[in-house]
């Protein structure tokens, strides 16, 4: 008797066990079905001032899109930093929500995974066609020829904010257009304790996005067009030099913002100890800091020379968060009307405003609450002078390694130690090894 | 002597009295005295099976595999690579293996202080509250308040506290004090290297403080008694009789505040982020960035390896020496 138990308890056992092993194997299964139709899980990105206010925001309208289809949506909000590992971890386990945000740079390399739904013309059909979004949107939703992994939900420009008082009282009568400006600007601006540009020298992506259109601007694309990384050429590194000499050279950004990487730069814009800085829609969280927003102003991002456009004028990167759909969904149908609820024009309108973004939808596009002077200038942007990121599957891992090395570069610079090209080639080089080989 | 028999003794006597029946109404007793031990382990061997082993195997296989973000959502079936994450990973004059080595060097010197201030710190806390005073109670459990403490809330405020221009570290020392010139920075740099110590410390040494107290208990007083009758100060009885009794726990101790130390994860990570300085790289850290945030989960999975290796080669012939030495001392 006690013997069979033994081998009962050791049975169940190993079959746990390779139950285990088989779950850990990850679910290899083609697309979606609609098993549950019933109810849908949503991961948003945070694109608030704190989580709760994502709930506030998104919450209505999921009730809207309840009582429209009887679809139940159970949302969460994941944080920023956590948003990436969840996915990769959902991928590989299989057990990931319905629909999701991504970070819009991050399009190509979970493309690659597999995990996505392809928006191929039958599904973007069901959500009013390919011609519903903006071009330069599209530009980061996968690798160009393939079809898209994703669809452009909210879209951000980078501009240059400054402080108005700031500069009246440093007798400064218009903003700068060109980095020449920018450093002459600075000086003017850079006294009592109080400086003139703000940086986010350990936030990874942030130093990419600011490299990527400097590299831009000198003609560096950071990736071959077969997609090889190519990190060291000399348009890189003058980009990514030019980019720290703010500090180490031109002195116009504060030390301590070498460690910043939670926003205080925003903070400190907010709290008057920076005179402007170089961020993507950040007028929401100007507001929730108690500026008002007549105290500041907005100014297309700045460029080498000239006028900002496209090619080496480039003067953003075309930010943004997408909208994608776990292909191994239960509920296929109800997250293709999901998607196409949150393109919808009505849709798109309220939740860009209430995040000061801008619709990568076109007939949204066009409402006056986005032809403010502010936001005028992030739509100008985006339309003539903003480039996508190298959609290649390697992106992911290009904001890491590069973005790592533009963090070692702001501590060398302040710490007084010498930032020269031979440095930060020799950073870029290291970094260019630290990539999977293919 | 022989009033009490042992149960064996008794059991034999058993037999002989009733040769026919013994066996077959001892045999399911002697069954369930032989499979209960395991039986009780088994719940435990279970979790140690899904929990350690089974990732542990699959690390070992991911390891020969070229796992990157076109494999992730069916990895199983991802390409065998051979050896060729190992070769990358022990290049060390390829920056892969470079940076590695620099990791490693940096874990162990980093390992090496932590362990021996969580130690010396434990140690002198705990002898100095063997002695009986007044408000003893509460300064024990201040002591352990470390110890009792979330790692992420700690750790985190930690953080806060070490920012450059609003942190108290540098309110106190740049601003009230004066001590530096311009307040330096304990995030990013060389002194992130010092920020981790002072936090690992602070977070390890009550571990050894209660490990410490619990070996003093079993050390007789009348020892220390005669000792003081022969004349021994206070540093001879803690250097001849205190330290000497606390080998066995002290091995222990050393042993478990190694591995715990060399592969923390936690505090680097709450307080530098996906990142960590050159300086205050961790081998677990530098793990992490390899896999999780290169995708390059095959070069990481080789890492993991070759650092387990370590850990039971260094284990194992710590063990080896200082039983050895044990046992010569008792001998």
């Amino acid at each position: 008797m006690r013997r069979i138990r033994v081998a009962a308890v050791g049975a169940v056992t190993l079959s746990l066990v390779l139950g285990a092993a088989a779950c850990g194997g990850g679910s290899t299964d083609g697309s979606g079905s609609n098993e549950q139709p019933k109810t849908l899980t949503y991961w948003a990105s945070n694109q608030g001032s704190s989580l709760e206010v994502d709930k506030q925001v998104l919450q209505p309208e999921l009730d809207k899109f309840e009582k429209q289809t009887g679809i139940k949506v159970k949302l969460e909000v994941v944080p920023w930093g956590d948003l990436l590992n969840r996915i990769l971890t959902a991928t590989t386990s299989g057990q990931g929500p319905d629909v999701l945000n991504i970070g819009n740079t991050w399009s190509a390399s979970l493309q690659a995974s597999g995990a996505l739904l392809p928006w191929d013309a039958k599904n973007f059909e069901k959500i009013g066609g390919r011609d519903k979004f903006v071009e330069s949107a599209l530009g980061s939703t996968g690798v160009q020829g393939q079809d898209p992994a994703a669809v452009p939900l909210y879209s951000m420009a980078y501009a240059l904010y400054y402080n108005k008082k700031a500069f009246a009282d440093a007798g400064v009568a218009k903003p700068p257009t060109t980095w020449d400006e920018v450093i002459a600007t600075g000086k003017q601006l850079t006294k009592d304790g109080k400086a003139g540009l703000g940086v986010e020298g350990s936030n990874l992506s942030n130093n990419i996005h600011q490299v990527f259109v400097l590299g831009k601007q000198h003609g560096a694309d950071f990736f071959t067009a077969d997609g090889k990384a190519d990190f060291t050429s000399d348009g890189a590194v003058k980009a990514v030099k030019q980019y720290v000499d703010l500090m180490a050279d031109a002195q116009i950004v504060a030390k301590g913002n070498a460690e910043y990487s939670q926003n205080q730069s925003l903070s400190d814009f907010a709290k008057g100890k920076t005179a402007m800085v170089l961020w993507q829609t950040a007028s929401a969280t100007f507001a929730a800091q108690g500026m008002k927003e007549d105290e500041w102003g907005v100014v297309p991002a700045p460029v080498q020379s000239g006028a900002p456009g496209t090619g080496t004028s480039t003067n953003s990167m075309v930010a943004g968060i997408n909208m994608a759909v776990f292909k191994n969904t239960k509920n296929i149908d109800g997250a293709t009307k999901f998607v196409n609820f949150m393109t919808g024009d009505e849709e798109q309108k309220v939740l860009n405003k209430a995040y000061g973004s801008i619709p990568p939808v076109k007939s949204a596009q066009t409402d006056p609450a986005f032809n403010t002077p502010g936001l005028a200038v992030l739509r100008d942007t985006l339309a003539k002078s903003a480039s996508a990121l190298p959609q290649v599957p390697e992106e992911s891992q290009f904001e890491t390694v590069v973005g790592t090395a533009v963090k070692e570069l702001f501590a060398d610079a302040a710490a007084g130690r010498p930032v020269t090209l031979e440095s930060v080639k020799a950073k870029l080089e290291k970094a260019q090894q630290q990539m999977p080989k293919k | 002597m022989t009033t009490t028999a042992p149960p064996r003794t008794g059991k034999r006597t058993v037999r002989k009295d009733h040769p026919g029946a013994a066996p077959r109404t001892r045999r399911p007793g002697r069954l369930r005295r032989i499979s209960l031990p395991y039986l009780l382990l088994l719940p435990a061997l279970v979790l140690e099976l899904l929990v350690h082993l089974i990732p542990m195997v699959i690390g070992i296989v991911v390891s020969f595999k070229e796992l990157t973000q076109f494999y992730l959502r069916d990895w199983s079936n991802a390409p065998w690579s051979g050896l060729d994450n190992y070769s990358l990973t022990v290049d060390f004059d390829a920056p892969v293996g470079e940076a590695l080595l620099s990791s490693f060097f940096t874990t162990c010197l980093f390992t090496f202080f932590s362990v021996g201030l969580c130690w010396l710190i434990g140690t002198a806390a705990a002898i100095f509250m063997q002695e009986t005073f007044r408000g003893r109670g509460i300064l024990r459990t201040i002591f352990l308040v470390p110890y009792a403490l979330p790692v992420y809330a700690a750790v985190i405020t930690w953080a806060f506290m070490f920012q450059r221009d609003n942190g108290l570290v540098n309110h106190v020392i740049h601003d009230q004090l004066g001590l530096t010139d311009s307040p330096p920075f304990w995030l990013i740099g060389d002194n992130a290297f010092i920020t981790l110590l002072v936090v690992s410390v602070w977070k390890g040494w009550p571990f050894a403080f209660l490990i410490m107290m619990a070996g003093l208990q079993n050390i007789p007083r009348e020892i220390y008694e005669a000792a003081a009758l022969d004349g021994a100060g206070v540093w001879q009885q803690i250097r001849r009789i205190t330290l000497p009794s606390l080998r066995p726990v002290n091995q222990v101790l050393i042993l478990v505040l190694f591995l715990w130390t060399f592969n923390d994860f936690n505090t680097p990570f709450v307080l530098f982020g996906k990142s960590a300085p050159a300086s205050a790289d961790l081998i677990s850290i530098h793990i992490y960035q390899s896999s999780f945030q290169t995708w390059n989960f095959g070069t990481g999975s080789a890492m993991s390896v070759l650092l387990l290796l370590f850990l039971l080669v260094v284990t194992g012939l710590y063990l080896l020496f200082t039983s050895r030495g044990r046992s010569a001392t008792d001998a």
